[in-house]
């Protein structure tokens, strides 16, 4: 795969300006993934009001391709209500990066990474908002 | 310098091409690539002489085992032990240190003794002396390094006093830093506990230098076939012969006994002792394949030539814009690998990028955490070198690291 495929010329953007690159204080819902593998970070924060995602951001240290998904899928889940995020699936997350990684197993798994850190962050006990 | 134009000749595989790239391969700290001699030996004995090693009378059996015992023969003299019986067969240099760990250290190592590894090292000599730390109540010191990415020797010389453990790389696989391991063997005889034994980890150096046990003074040195040309799943682990004799086995069954009642049983001798069950035996035979091919090269001409190669790495390197070299300026003081950051750039997008251009090279924390902690960085991307890569394919390189810059700027 070349250059031109995976790194775009978003992905380039998102990597030199990252959307929702910050922690929210006192989040509702938060966790961190790592994949040791490469040394992609992502911790996802989400603050939650009235059963919906108010505001989700990230922190994180990784890859061109971990941090756009971050950035994307950060902005993908805002407005969306708790009830429906166990119906989001990965090709929906792989769908906002646009890239086929199909043939690229350990860029999926960089690409799903901020995916990882929700689920990670829901099945987590609530704490009291 | 090296023929390496007749050794590229022997590797078969260095034809290979990458996403439509001839292969640019710098990840021998990871693997080393292996010569036809050493896929040859391997084929030949499954084909024509495989036998079980020391559990037959039959011919092929008896050849087997002669064959399998040539090679400890072989490897005794490639590190200078003393004896054959002082080189024990295993799959790995992470096995071995797990044996000493194990054999040694469980016996010997009591409540607030202290155990000392070093902040270079990869995992499986850091992971199991920490462990081992845990479970008996003792201390665990790590020593650190300098700036330059040399051992601090005043802060090692601080923390071996009464030490009963040291253990420590005799070459960084990260950073490429090459310990004074006489020196340092000298300090620990001087400052640690009487008893205290030295824990080589030579799976960096072994390959790339020559390794003389007795002039090192070491009581306990691992290697790794698989990073010097033989194949995976041969290994040693060198022990002085009173402490091998002192140890309890690792691992129980067939081989490491000498009788076996319903109560009881009795150990067979060293280096029996350690190598239970049913060995890699054909991977054995590739790795004295392997040591013929190294010494006919020789294993200074190997040091010297690595040198070279980490000498212009580092010059051709040192021109790229924002690229920030870990460890030793000084070739001489480094094996022939280099591990760097490039900016803000992350290891794993640099390593994506190389791997387009065919170039192979591993980005990550090549299992050395705690090391990659000391530096602030979350990982690097490591180039390495053998004796059949050259300056073109560093060139190779360089050509791409630049590309990295365009595509991220």
């Amino acid at each position: 795969m070349a250059s031109e495929d995976i790194y775009q010329e978003f992905i380039i953007e998102l990597w030199k300006h990252p959307r929702n690159l910050r922690r929210i204080k006192r989040a509702d819902k938060d966790a961190e993934v790592y994949n040791s593998a490469c040394g992609d970070r992502i911790h996802l924060f989400l603050k939650i009001k009235k059963g919906v995602i108010e505001d989700a951001s990230f922190e994180g240290i990784g890859c061109a391709i971990s941090q756009a998904s971050a950035s994307l899928f950060t902005g993908f889940l805002k407005g969306k209500k708790v009830s429906e995020l166990d119906m989001i699936s990965a090709e929906d997350v792989l769908a906002l990066i646009k890239i086929d990684l199909s043939k690229n197993p350990t860029r999926m798994r960089c690409a799903l990474l901020p995916y990882e850190a929700m689920k990670k962050a829901l099945s987590k006990s609530y704490s009291k908002s | 310098m090296l023929e390496t134009e007749k050794i590229r000749q022997d590797f078969p595989i260095l034809r290979e091409k990458v996403n439509g790239k001839p292969l640019v391969y710098l990840d021998s700290a990871a693997t080393s690539q292996r010569p036809t001699q050493v896929i040859d030996a391997v084929s030949d004995f499954y084909m024509h002489r495989n036998a079980n090693v020391a559990r037959g009378l039959h011919k092929l059996a008896e050849e087997a085992t002669s064959a399998y015992e040539d090679v400890r023969g072989k490897v005794r003299s490639f590190i200078n032990a003393g004896e054959p019986e002082e080189v024990i067969f295993t799959k790995n240099s992470t096995e071995g240190i797990n044996t000493v760990m194990r054999g040694w250290g469980e016996k010997n190592i009591k409540k607030n003794d202290k155990i000392v590894t070093t902040i270079l090292e990869h995992h499986s000599d850091f992971v199991p002396w920490q462990q081992l730390a845990r479970w008996k109540g003792a201390k665990f010191e790590v020593v650190g390094i300098t700036d330059e990415g040399e051992l601090d020797m005043t802060d090692f010389e601080k923390k071996i006093k009464g030490a009963k453990i040291v253990a420590l790389s005799a070459a960084s696989n990260v950073i490429g830093t090459i310990s004074d391991v006489r020196k340092i063997a000298r300090m620990v005889r001087d400052l640690s506990h009487e008893n205290a034994i030295i824990v080589i980890d030579g799976a960096q150096s072994v390959p790339s230098m020559p390794t003389d046990v007795k002039s090192m003074d070491c009581d306990f040195l691992v290697f790794s076939g698989h990073k010097m040309l033989a194949p995976f799943g041969s290994g040693v682990l060198y022990g002085k012969r009173e402490l091998l004799e002192g140890m309890d086995p690792f691992i129980y069954g067939s081989e490491m006994i000498r009788k076996v009642g319903m109560k009881t049983s009795e150990w067979n001798d060293i280096p029996y002792k350690f190598e239970s069950g049913t060995p890699d035996v054909a991977a054995t035979i590739g790795l004295g394949t392997a040591i013929d091919y190294l010494n006919r090269i020789g294993m200074e001409n190997i040091r010297a030539y690595e040198k070279e190669l980490a000498r212009y790495a580092l010059q051709r390197m040192g021109e790229i814009d924002m690229l920030t070299i870990l460890g030793p300026h000084d070739p001489g003081k480094r094996v022939g690998l280099v591990s760097f950051t490039l900016d803000d750039v992350h290891p794993h997008d640099v390593a994506a990028i190389l791997d387009e251009d065919g170039i192979a090279v591993r980005s990550g924390h090549h299992c050395a955490m705690p090391l990659h902690e000391r530096f602030g960085i979350p990982a690097s991307t490591r180039a390495s070198f053998y004796i059949y890569n050259t300056k073109s394919e560093i060139d190779a390189l360089c050509s791409s690291l630049k590309r990295v810059r365009k595509v991220f700027s």
